[in-house]
């Protein structure tokens, strides 16, 4: 192995110019967190374009009455492994990549506290995802039962017992998500312990950037909300191979006990996915706007009470199954309360902008389609949050248009912004403006197109996951319509995809800092080197590179 | 590249100073892996006089008094060993940790003799009744836990047998113990869940 080493000892060799092979032994040995950053998003992206294939197939199926594209069967497959796939292969992965990336870069360390944790901890991630893909090939067993899981994302007992779900695709599905999330796990240790023990000097936790704030409550959440799910594995595990009775009703077990468990995991999941978009959004909000972030100290206050309110929520995903009225009440009550908290989230960012002199970057461009669709997603979700509302909605299509505008319409549009804002840090180049406007109005009609109908469709009755339905309701239109908004998704992601290889062939060079910000990653070289800082940083205030461009006027004076 | 340590006022140190971050790692595991304990506990509750058939616990589970005392000592002797190599007292350190690691074998001897009275004369596996599921599970869960604890254990023994452990690895041995509390703490739970609201 010593040819590998060589340009871990001389830095100053251009990786580029090495043979292949040594520079894929290079990726697979790394555990500097940048290239694992880098190696987290580009497996999320990858599932990310395997699960939307999977939903333009459903669209496809869907968007004509009595329609024959794909069997019944195929259909509960499409949509299980789609939401498996976008929450724990797409969303978990790359926002693991992205705090990887830029959290050690901006509280001025050299690496993650762990190392070497931190490559378990992606290669676990990667091997999950591929034993939940490899389920099409294994799923089936000796039993000739389906391939795939087709049990639904949350995956509701009885139907997971060994008398409905046949062979091994379950087994797979379980198997899959303990060893990513124990993955995550791992991750979240890693950044806990990177922001509390290794920031750079003057960098207290009054000057952390928003970023790290966020990244440092996500990871707490993920600490304390992946253990339920995994438990919750274990003991369907054990029912399906040791003949336990944890949800075996006939013994006097209890499916409800299931959708508990999957639940106090499962809602500060959504929250999980959320709070890194908000703070991609917290730190490029402020650089486009020419202003500092309006209320740092309510923000880091309200992201911490989100922490605390997203474990007290999850039985408003279970108000239908007969819960007592104190229960319903408490949960609707909670639900509510977590709006405010978020909503001062939204009113800070506005506050931001508000008289600064903003700049209709591409990453901009994003964070101000999160802002709109984003509202739309809390205002929906409150309604959701009236029990009454819900016992009417409840599992229709209200409901997948709800948390699409959140994870799409919030999540996805965040990290569009956050993969424009920071790519020129990570490659040293710059992506296409134009092609990134094309991106961004190609996404947002194509996906208020596709998911504003599915409102109506939830009002008018139409059921989640049916695989087709009668002409004559009222829905054709609406499916109809809904299905046309993917075409210019697809066309969106293309543009993206051109635009990342054009700017990775012939983009322009980026520079140290292409966007005048100020934050201490945009002081090292674009892509850093593998030691991030020649001599580690200090920092004075919150704005370390403001101070540094402005010697007169130092941030610190303003606090 | 812009050397961002240019300075513009004078600077104050860093207030605080940082916790060890193998101590802070240790934590973070620590809080999960309690989560995780937390639901196979609220599981046993949950469950608790629901199985539709026998035995029930009240027939069947005795209070295991001694092998509790044997790891509750085990906490306090893993303490002693920790401040021994503190101080630099290397047999010391060797001693104690050597009776915690009996203690832990005790423990899990007296585990597996309470298993095989249930399996064999009380005809009770995990899949009989809704009390065997969640019993072996949780307590089975705690025992995986000793075991592991155990095996880490064992590991510093052998390392310290060879003179790898000095009085510079206290911290990473701290870590370690800080673990093995936290098994204690847990069966400390789980002694009050299953032996005696459970029965």
């Amino acid at each position: 192995m010593a040819f590998a080493d060589a340009p871990l000892a001389q830095p100053h060799v251009d990786a580029s110019r090495l043979p292949l092979l040594v520079q894929l032994h290079y990726w697979v040995v790394t555990v500097d967190h940048k290239r694992l950053g880098i190696m987290y998003i580009c497996t999320g992206l990858l599932f990310f374009a395997v699960a939307g294939l999977e939903a333009s197939i459903m669209r496809w199926q869907l968007a004509f009455p009595h329609h024959e594209a794909v069997s019944p069967e195929v259909f509960n497959r499409l949509f299980t492994m789609h939401g498996t796939t976008m929450v724990f292969l797409f969303g978990m992965p790359i926002i693991l990549g992205m705090a990887n990336y830029l959290v050690p870069l901006m509280i001025g360390a050299r690496d993650l506290a762990f190392p070497r944790l931190n490559a378990f901890g992606f290669w676990l991630s990667l091997f999950g995802g591929m034993l939940l893909y490899f389920s099409y090939l294994g799923g089936e067993g000796l039993s000739g039962a389906g391939t795939a899981p087709d049990v639904g994302w949350f995956a509701y007992a009885p139907l997971t017992g060994r008398a409905f779900s046949r062979g091994h695709s379950t087994d797979y599905w379980i198997l899959s998500l303990l060893v990513s999330g124990i993955g995550s796990v791992a991750t979240s240790i890693n950044i806990v312990t990177t922001v509390l023990c290794m920031r750079c000097r003057g960098m207290t936790l009054a000057r952390l950037p928003l970023f790290v704030w966020m990244m440092l409550v996500v990871a707490v959440m993920i600490l304390f909300a992946m253990p339920p799910l995994t438990a919750a594995q274990v003991m369907l595990l054990l029912d399906r191979y040791l003949g336990t009775r944890f949800f075996d009703t006939q013994a006097g077990g209890s499916a409800l006990l299931w959708q508990h468990f999957f639940w106090i995991f499962g809602h500060p999941e959504v929250y999980i996915l959320m709070v890194p978009g908000f703070a991609a959004v917290s730190e490029i909000i402020p650089v486009f706007s020419r202003k500092p972030i309006f209320g740092y100290a309510a923000m880091v206050g309200a992201t911490v009470s989100i922490g605390f309110i997203s474990m007290g929520v999850w039985a408003h995903h279970m108000f239908s199954v007969g819960m007592s009225v104190t229960a319903n009440s408490f949960f609707a009550a909670s639900t509510m309360l977590i709006s405010v908290p978020t909503g001062i989230k939204i009113f800070n960012w506005l506050a931001t902008m508000y008289g600064g002199k903003l700049r209709f970057a591409t990453p901009m461009l994003f964070c101000v389609g999160f802002l709109f669709q984003f509202l739309c997603a809390g205002l929906t979700g409150i309604m959701l949050a009236a029990v009454p509302f819900n016992w009417q909605l409840t599992d229709s299509y209200f409901v997948v248009a709800h948390f699409h505008y959140v994870l799409i319409g919030g999540l996805l549009f965040t990290i569009f912004a956050a993969i424009y804002y920071w790519f020129p840090k990570a490659t040293g180049r710059m992506l296409s403006e134009t092609l990134g406007r094309w991106h961004f109005w190609l996404l947002v009609i194509g996906f208020n197109l596709t998911f504003g109908p599915q409102h109506i469709l939830g009002i008018l009755g139409m059921p989640r996951r049916i695989y087709t339905y009668a002409p004559g309701r009222g829905w054709e239109l609406w499916n109809l319509l809904s299905s046309i908004g993917v075409v210019f998704q697809g066309l969106a992601v293309l543009f993206f995809v051109w635009n990342v290889i054009r700017a990775l062939r012939q983009g322009p060079p980026a520079g140290d800092d292409p966007w005048d910000a100020w934050t201490l990653e945009w002081t090292t070289t674009s892509p850093p080197p593998e030691y991030n800082f020649e001599t580690l940083p200090e920092v004075q205030s919150r704005r370390p590179l403001w101070d540094l461009k402005h010697p007169n006027d130092p941030d610190g004076r303003h606090e | 590249m812009i050397n961002a340590t240019a300075r513009t006022y004078p600077i104050e140190p860093m207030e605080e100073a940082f916790p060890s971050r193998g101590r802070v790692g240790v934590f973070c595991l620590i809080a999960t892996e309690a989560t995780l304990f937390s639901i196979f506990v609220v599981a046993y509750l949950f469950y608790i006089g629901k199985s539709l058939i026998g035995p029930y616990p009240a027939q069947v589970l005795e209070v295991p008094i001694l092998s509790t005392i044997c790891l509750l000592a085990s906490s306090a002797t893993i303490m002693l060993a920790e401040r021994a190599l503190r101080q630099g007292y290397g047999v010391l350190f060797k001693g104690w940790w050597f009776l915690t690691i009996l203690l832990g074998v005790a423990f899990l001897r007296a585990t597996a003799v309470e298993w095989y009275r249930l399996i064999f004369t009380h005809h009770l596996t995990i899949g009989t009744n809704l009390f065997g599921t969640t019993f072996y599970s949780l307590v089975g869960f705690h025992a995986m836990h000793v075991t592991v604890g155990l095996i880490l254990l064992t590991l510093v023994l052998i390392l310290s047998l060879c003179g790898y452990v000095t009085q510079t690895q206290s911290e990473r041995v701290a870590a370690l113990s800080l673990y093995w509390h936290f098994v204690d703490v847990v069966w400390i739970v789980v002694f009050l869940v299953v032996y005696i609201i459970g029965r």
